[in-house]
């Protein structure tokens, strides 16, 4: 591999029949990733389940439960690389009752990958799927028809499929969608490009997601940076160092900027960017620093460092598009403790303003029980103010979750409109 | 603009640092657990790197079978006092000294699975709240489904079924009395990652890992290291080859492979070319297609 290949992300949602699974086994098998050992595993339980040939699907099998069961129950890390990228697959579940698991999934991702069934074409699945990417503001979607093996390679049934998806997602906001024709199990377009359907001009699956431009999915304007430790090390060398640590959330920070600290708004320059490798002259997302300004003020963790010129919204009532991730309901004007970057503070819902069908995107009012897997538009009360940007100017800053203090558990995650 | 992005070593190192910052603002008492591994080692070289320039804030926490590679623990011991900070000791033998585990019998008897009540008592003991480990999701595949910060309840167990999510970079930590974390910087690093970050940085690793001369016994498809802890079999045969290890264990189930790589470039390019996964060495994950899910369940690393 090269020194200057990126990481790029990406997650597939789609359930047990639509053919994800085999996706993802022959993305692997063709890219060369898998190993002779996972290969003979897998050939002995196709044997074991009388499966004609190697069924490539059984490489994403996870759980003793999932095997089982043949379902996957929860978020599935897979990783491969080729010469031109790493790739991290976000595998999730498809079903109603796992919208939870695609959110997670998703929410870190650069790009989705969507299958569509070429004999079914835009279900309501493909709804769903399609709504949460645009939800979690995945930059890039690639809508993968599947098994054009069964419609016989018909140029015809795919553009049909074209025309169902861009009727309904007119409404929702994806940036750049793409259409590849595909064959899972035969390997048609996956990694190498179709002998079967010469109609199609574009670059198989693999080339796209080898080549899609993510550099700039980055917010690099806002410069954004929560404060996640304070390093002061007393050391000979260090006495007197009092080191900012965090990651840049977005944006690019240099030396000698004019700094202002969230929430006190004392104001300082960056006197360096430290890292053991040497002081840097600059430090941009998402790269993990430590900060010293030229003025001793007192900062914590949950603070965040942002240039004056350019601040985020310091509020305490917040607009969030939230999807409820826990099997308890939300309790009725409740306190949670919320969480955002690296800051944390109690928090309390105080209305819900709309729930969304999912499956059909009609919004909802009335209804103001939050159960598991709904998603819904919010009003959230903080006890202190949250610096927020809006999720669609920036993911990291305008993401939060929630979780029950009674139980610990993390129960929903919020994205601010 | 286009200058502005990082390769994928440097993201996941960033990850990794940002993951290591979280778990020293979110806990009171962490640990790395510290195995003289690879992937053990590079944690705690992103650990340096995630505090400088203080000292890394937390101890180390070994869990020692007793069937260990001498050159392990002279590594240990070496890191330790390089870095300044302290080591914590869980002896699996204490544990069967003190009958808290039985031995196992037999010839393909190993401390793995005692190691899993050392462990739980370290951490217990030294009221650790998050023991932090240099898993990898493509390691095995119950570990492909294992959080950054992953909950362990009072008993030390891990229930995948019912995992906190974990959405964006906002991690839960929070946890009653009695429970614990595992946290894992490197999740999404595969061995190969590892490898190019280890020759980039130049990272001292265990002489193991290059390839030496060591007496050996072919077994369950790989060279077990021979040792006063082996028992042999009459048919087998003790042999001399140039081999070395891909993962470290212990000295009774970790097995080499032949090999010549002697440098971390010849390395890194025999681990591109190899067509076995690196587990495939460790007679411990071949017993059962679901044994790492077990072990991991009852509060394995």
């Amino acid at each position: 591999m090269l020194d200057n290949n990126q990481l790029l992300r990406f997650t597939t949602a789609g359930s047990v029949d639509d053919g994800k699974s085999t996706l993802i086994g022959r993305l692997l098998y063709d890219s060369k990733s898998i190993f002779e050992d996972q290969l003979q595993a897998i050939e002995n339980t196709s044997k074991k389940k009388g499966h004609e040939g190697v069924d490539l699907a059984l490489f994403t099998d996870g759980l003793r439960d999932e095997r089982e069961q043949g379902i996957t129950i929860d978020v599935a890390y897979r990783y491969f690389t080729t010469p031109k990228r790493k790739f991290i697959i976000a595998d999730t579940p498809g079903h109603i009752q796992y919208t939870r698991n695609m959110v997670t999934g998703a929410s870190t991702a650069n790009a989705a990958i969507i299958l569509v069934d070429a004999r079914h074409g835009v279900i309501e699945q493909t709804k769903r799927h399609s709504f949460i990417a645009s939800l979690l503001q995945i930059p890039h979607v690639i809508v993968c028809i599947n098994k054009m093996d069964l419609v016989d390679y018909s140029e015809e049934a795919y553009n049909k499929v074209i025309n169902q998806f861009e009727e309904f997602s007119s409404k929702m906001l994806v940036k750049d969608v793409r259409f590849i024709p595909i064959s899972a199990l035969n390997g048609d377009n996956v990694v190498n490009r179709s002998t079967k359907m010469d109609w199609y001009q574009g670059a198989p699956l693999l080339h796209t997601l080898e080549t899609i431009h993510i550099s700039s999915d980055i917010n690099k304007v806002d410069a954004r940076f929560p404060v996640q430790t304070v390093l002061r090390p007393q050391n000979d060398t260090h006495r007197d160092y009092r080191g900012y640590a965090g990651r840049v959330a977005s944006g690019i920070l240099r030396k000698g900027d004019e700094v202002t600290v969230m929430p006190s708004g004392f104001t300082s320059k960056i006197k360096s960017i430290d890292t053991l490798d040497g002081e840097l002259d600059e430090a941009y997302a998402p790269m993990s620093v430590s900060i010293t300004l030229e003025d001793d003020i007192d900062i914590s963790r949950g603070d965040m460092i942002v240039r004056s010129n350019n601040k985020p919204e310091a509020i305490q009532d917040l607009e969030v598009m939230l999807c409820w991730l826990h099997n308890d309901a939300a309790k009725p004007r409740a306190k949670y403790t919320i969480k955002h970057t690296s800051n944390e503070q109690k928090a309390m819902i105080k209305e819900v303003v709309y729930k969304f069908n999912i499956n059909t995107l009609d919004r909802i009012t009335g209804d103001t029980e939050l159960k598991m897997n709904d998603i819904s538009k919010v009003k959230i009360r903080t006890t202190k103010p949250l610096m927020v940007d809006s999720y669609r100017e920036n993911r990291t800053t305008g993401s939060i979750i929630l979780v029950d203090d009674a139980t610990n558990e993390t129960v929903a995650a919020g994205m601010i409109v | 603009m286009s200058k502005y992005y990082l390769n994928y070593l440097d993201e996941l190192e960033s990850e990794a640092i940002f993951i290591l910052r979280e778990v020293w603002a979110q806990f009171q008492n962490p640990v790395i657990l510290f195995s003289g591994g690879k992937d053990s080692i590079l944690v705690t070289h992103l650990a340096k790197k995630a505090f400088y320039p203080a000292k890394i804030p937390f101890p180390l926490m070994h869990v020692d079978t007793g069937h260990n590679f001498p050159e392990t623990i002279q590594f240990r011991d070496d890191i330790i006092k390089e870095l300044g900070v302290n080591l914590i000791v869980g002896s699996v033998q204490e544990s069967i000294d003190d009958g808290r585990v039985a031995e196992e019998k037999g010839k393909n008897a190993t401390r793995n699975a005692l190691q899993i009540t050392t462990l739980l008592d370290a951490i217990e003991a030294n009221k650790v709240d998050c023991a932090i480990g240099g898993g990898r999701r493509d390691e095995e595949k119950a570990r492909a489904k294992e959080r950054f910060f992953s909950h362990r309840d009072d008993f030390g167990q891990w229930d995948p079924k019912n995992q906190r999510p974990e959405l964006w970079n906002l991690f839960n930590g929070k946890h009653f009395q009695g429970e614990h974390f595992r946290a894992f910087p490197i999740s999404n690093w595969t061995e190969m990652d590892v490898w190019n970050y280890i020759k980039r940085e130049n990272i001292a690793i265990p002489s193991l890992y290059y390839a030496h001369e060591r007496e050996v016994v072919w077994r369950q498809d790989s060279w077990i290291p021979n040792s006063e802890f082996l028992v042999i079999e009459d048919h087998e045969e003790i042999v001399t080859k140039k081999i070395r290890f891909r993962t470290l264990g212990d000295i009774t189930i970790t097995g080499g492979i032949e090999s010549d790589a002697d440098t971390l470039e010849k390395i890194a390019e025999e681990v591109s070319g190899m067509r076995q996964t690196e587990r495939g060495n460790r007679s411990d994950d071949k017993r059962s297609e679901s044994a790492m899910e077990d072990r991991k369940r009852q509060g394995y690393f």
